[in-house]
């Protein structure tokens, strides 16, 4: 049974600020919201993804000549952090899923607007306080990861920084996490089942409950670490009786789902581009749904596989193998289940599609090798090495950035109103597509070769291919460059969009674009066929 | 409908038959120098060929789609009211499923077949008289190969260098010199932060995990000098923290060997 409740609006409404101003204010509209953390987000991107450029600058050449090798480990650390916890996972979490769950479930707001919005004012101050441990005493420069004994051994400041950070935007994460599982399950319109929802609700449900169950984990570890760094305890330390590989699986425990929880929710969003621009149901809801649980589950026990060279003993090995290589399956079923959506459709091509598709060849790569890798006497070559560097870029960026691109030009029409140049999306897609595909595609071979992670310096005889893959990291950056241009263009001169220049049938397009700040005019929508396409589309509207 | 599966069977035939020929023909492997390098490298094909065959077909897939499923100009309306397809969810369910499977068994076997399998056996009398835990990596043997090997070498990894100590000689090189085809065991220990043991002419990997003494086991089989890089980040200096390990005939060995020798061990 669904209640529907009237999400509560704050008394003194007409304080708010209203244009661009809202977008600087502690406001409750969940709209409002997504476009603060997509925005946010998008401006850590700029500085990761210049840390980025610096790592592959360096890597250009086999000396540590570009900056001080101390610098460079800071610069690895920040961009890993940066990326996981100020871009990809607020994005496709925060931004997508508040800005389309309320439409989804019915919904004037998210069940606890207060509570988003402290969500997402989490996440500046930390991500600025993150970037500002640079100046103060270097930023923390033990990996993304952490690993005890080095982060109690480098210098402190940084690390403490890092901790602190990282938590604030766990606890954003958690709270946003609750909030969606809350919007979802209760705040449904009357009539509106669970599976009738738009996928992207079952992929947000899946990653919420992942945020929930492992976020405090982490959460714990860090603190535990923080003690060992600043009160001298022994949790971690081996000089003081404690066990580094027990911070190794406490933190893969977070870890590794946060994988999930970047990638579940493209999942869910590709789910609802490709039905749209190929005109065609999506291929096997029920399917969908269930293999999106069978990962959430998976997810739970696959953390040790990345522990294989730690001295972990045999069974567990043997049990981690089979774990993570079986979420192969339920995640094959998903991408064979996209072409099969894709086959027999009236594809429009365009920069949605393009991005979206691009998604689904470089997923697939990356779930290859992820496969491989998976295998201990596979891993035990190449952990820690390139060829995981490339693995993980693939999975990421050319699975869930690509995705986000996707969405920004699937959705601009309704935020805005106004549609993105095609013809300079494309071109984005195309130098996008070309140049992480350069970058990342020979640091396979770098890593089966001899090329471990997280070094300054290498072999000289790597040395024309890592200049390859610097080229490639040179066109991935041009390529912003069309995006921005088309961003800032359009939002003023852009072709007016319409209300719903897709023909979709999903229910955030079946009210005005721009929507109101209540959603709808009247009554919300009963979409009980989302993926309707092909079927009397009148009886829909 | 016929001509349709023929191009069908033909374009499977073509995606195997390429991926086959690439899998066998395209070395993207460094040079095998261990008994454990040509097991792995047998993985490896066999893995780089399941992904090849996959990877192009679903790219095939969905470049097909994109080119024969276009929406022309005139056209207008949607595709085909297709919500699913239960027989062929089932074959795309089980067949990956049987698929993964049969890698794991195989790698399993792979594994066993590299020693990871084997328990060591907490005996410690043969390890030194102390009675710390001793953790395994991969490819080790029983103790008893250990105690009758006399090659143990003790390795101290730290910031930044590997250095190692051969007990038998009271000798520590910065070099890692062992003779070709004969079992090597090696004892490893870290002084302050974790770090990696890495031959990748060897296909060998072990963390030294600082307070985890831990035991590391390879057979040598080709003369050589290779690098040993250390694989986990242990500081500003990690991408310098290398050392060369020798692989040379017995003769040569016990010659380096008897020239570093230090006698006083026997006063």
């Amino acid at each position: 049974m669904t209640i529907s409740i009237e999400p509560q609006k704050t008394n003194n409404e007409s304080l708010q600020p209203k244009g661009w101003l809202r977008y600087f204010s502690f406001s409750l509209d969940h709209k409002v919201i997504g476009i603060q953390y997509l925005v946010c987000g998008f401006l850590f991107y700029l500085i990761g993804g210049t840390l980025a450029s610096a790592i592959r600058i360096e890597l250009a050449s086999p000396m540590s000549d570009f900056m001080p090798r101390d610098v460079y480990n800071q610069v690895l650390t920040l961009h890993g952090t940066i990326m996981i916890f100020l871009w990809i996972v607020p994005v496709v979490n925060g931004a997508f899923g508040n800005y389309l769950i309320p439409f989804y479930v019915g919904a004037r707001d998210m069940a606890f607007p207060r509570l988003n919005a402290v969500a997402f004012w989490l996440i500046p101050p930390s991500g600025l306080m993150l970037v500002a441990s640079y100046f103060v005493d270097g930023a923390a420069q033990a990996g993304w990861t952490a690993y005890p004994p080095l982060s109690i051994t480098t210098p402190h400041s940084g690390q403490i920084i890092w901790i602190l950070s990282v938590l604030l935007l766990g606890g954003s994460s958690i709270f946003g996490g609750i909030n969606f599982i809350a919007t979802i399950i209760k705040l449904r319109r009357p009539g509106l089942k669970l599976m009738q929802l738009p996928m992207y609700c079952w992929a947000m449900l899946g990653t919420s409950l992942l945020v929930v169950l492992s976020t405090p984990v982490l959460a714990g570890t860090l603190i535990l670490l923080s003690f060992d760094i600043i009160a001298n305890t022994g949790f971690f330390n081996p000089v003081l009786g404690g066990n580094v590989v027990v911070y190794q699986h406490l933190f893969w425990f977070y870890s590794h789902p946060a994988v999930y929880i970047m990638v579940l929710p493209a999942f869910g969003l590709v789910s609802e581009i490709l039905p749209v621009h190929a005109r065609k149901p999506l291929f096997g809801y029920t399917t969908m749904v269930f293999s999106i649980m069978g990962i959430v589950v998976l997810g739970l026990v696959v953390w040790a596989h990345h522990m294989f060279t730690s001295g972990t003993p045999p069974w567990m090995r043997l049990f981690f193998t089979i774990a993570t290589a079986f979420i192969a399956v339920p995640t094959g079923i998903k991408f064979f289940n996209w072409v099969a959506t894709l086959w027999g459709g009236k594809i429009s091509i365009n920069s949605a599609i393009l991005f979206s598709c691009g998604f689904i060849i470089n997923f697939v790569f990356g779930g290859i090798t992820g496969v491989a890798l998976a295998q201990v006497p596979f891993d035990i070559h190449v952990h820690d090495t390139y060829f995981v560097v490339a693995h993980f870029h693939y999975i990421v960026y050319g699975g869930t950035v690509f995705i986000i691109f996707s969405s920004i030009y699937h959705w601009f029409p309704k935020v805005t109103g106004k549609m993105l140049n095609e013809k300079l999306g494309i071109l984005h897609f195309i130098v996008t597509f070309i140049g992480f595909n350069l970058c990342f595609a020979p640091q396979h071979w770098l890593g089966l070769n001899g090329m471990p992670r997280r070094v300054a310096e290498y072999d000289p005889q790597f040395q024309f291919v890592n200049q390859i893959s610097s080229l490639g990291a040179l066109l991935m950056a041009i390529s912003t460059i069309p995006f921005l241009i088309n961003v800032f263009l359009s939002v003023r001169n852009g072709k007016d969009a319409g209300d719903n220049p897709w023909n979709a049938l999903t229910p955030e397009w079946l009210t005005s674009s721009p929507p109101p700040v209540e959603n709808w005019e009247g009554e919300a929508p009963l979409v009980e066929e989302p993926y309707g396409y092909g079927k009397e589309i009148s009886e829909q509207k | 409908m016929l001509n349709k599966n023929i191009y069908l069977i033909l374009i499977i035939s073509l995606v195997f038959a390429i991926s086959f020929w690439v899998g066998f023909n395209v070395n993207l492997l460094p040079a095998e120098a261990s008994i454990n390098a040509p097991i792995y490298d047998e993985l490896f094909k066999i893995l780089f060929i399941i992904g090849l065959i996959i990877f192009i077909g679903m790219t095939i897939a969905v470049i097909y789609s994109l080119f024969k499923f276009r929406k022309r100009n005139d056209q207008i309306g949607d595709g085909i009211a297709l919500e699913g397809n239960l027989s062929l969810e089932i074959v795309w369910t089980i067949i990956p499923s049987i698929i993964v499977l049969l890698i794991g068994l195989y790698s399993y076997n792979i594994y066993d077949r590299m020693g990871g399998m084997k328990e060591l056996n907490h005996n410690h009398e043969m390890m030194s008289s102390n009675t710390e835990k001793i953790w395994a990596g991969i490819s080790q043997t029983s103790d008893n190969e250990i105690a009758i090997n006399n090659l143990s070498i003790e390795v101290s990894a730290m910031q930044f260098a590997f250095l190692f100590n051969y007990p038998k000689g009271n000798f520590i090189s910065g070099e890692l010199h062992v003779p070709v085809d004969q079992k090597v065991s090696m004892k490893m220990e870290s002084k302050d932060v974790i770090h990696a043991f890495w031959v990748p002419e060897f296909r060998i990997k072990q963390d030294i995990i600082p307070g985890q003494p831990t035991i590391l086991n390879f057979t040598p089989t080709k003369v050589g000098k290779y690098p040993i890089i250390c694989a986990e980040l242990c500081g500003p200096y990690h991408g310098g923290m290398r050392a060369s390990i020798i692989v040379e005939e017995e003769s040569d060995y016990n010659e380096w060997f008897n020239k570093n020798k230090k006698t006083e061990v026997n006063l």
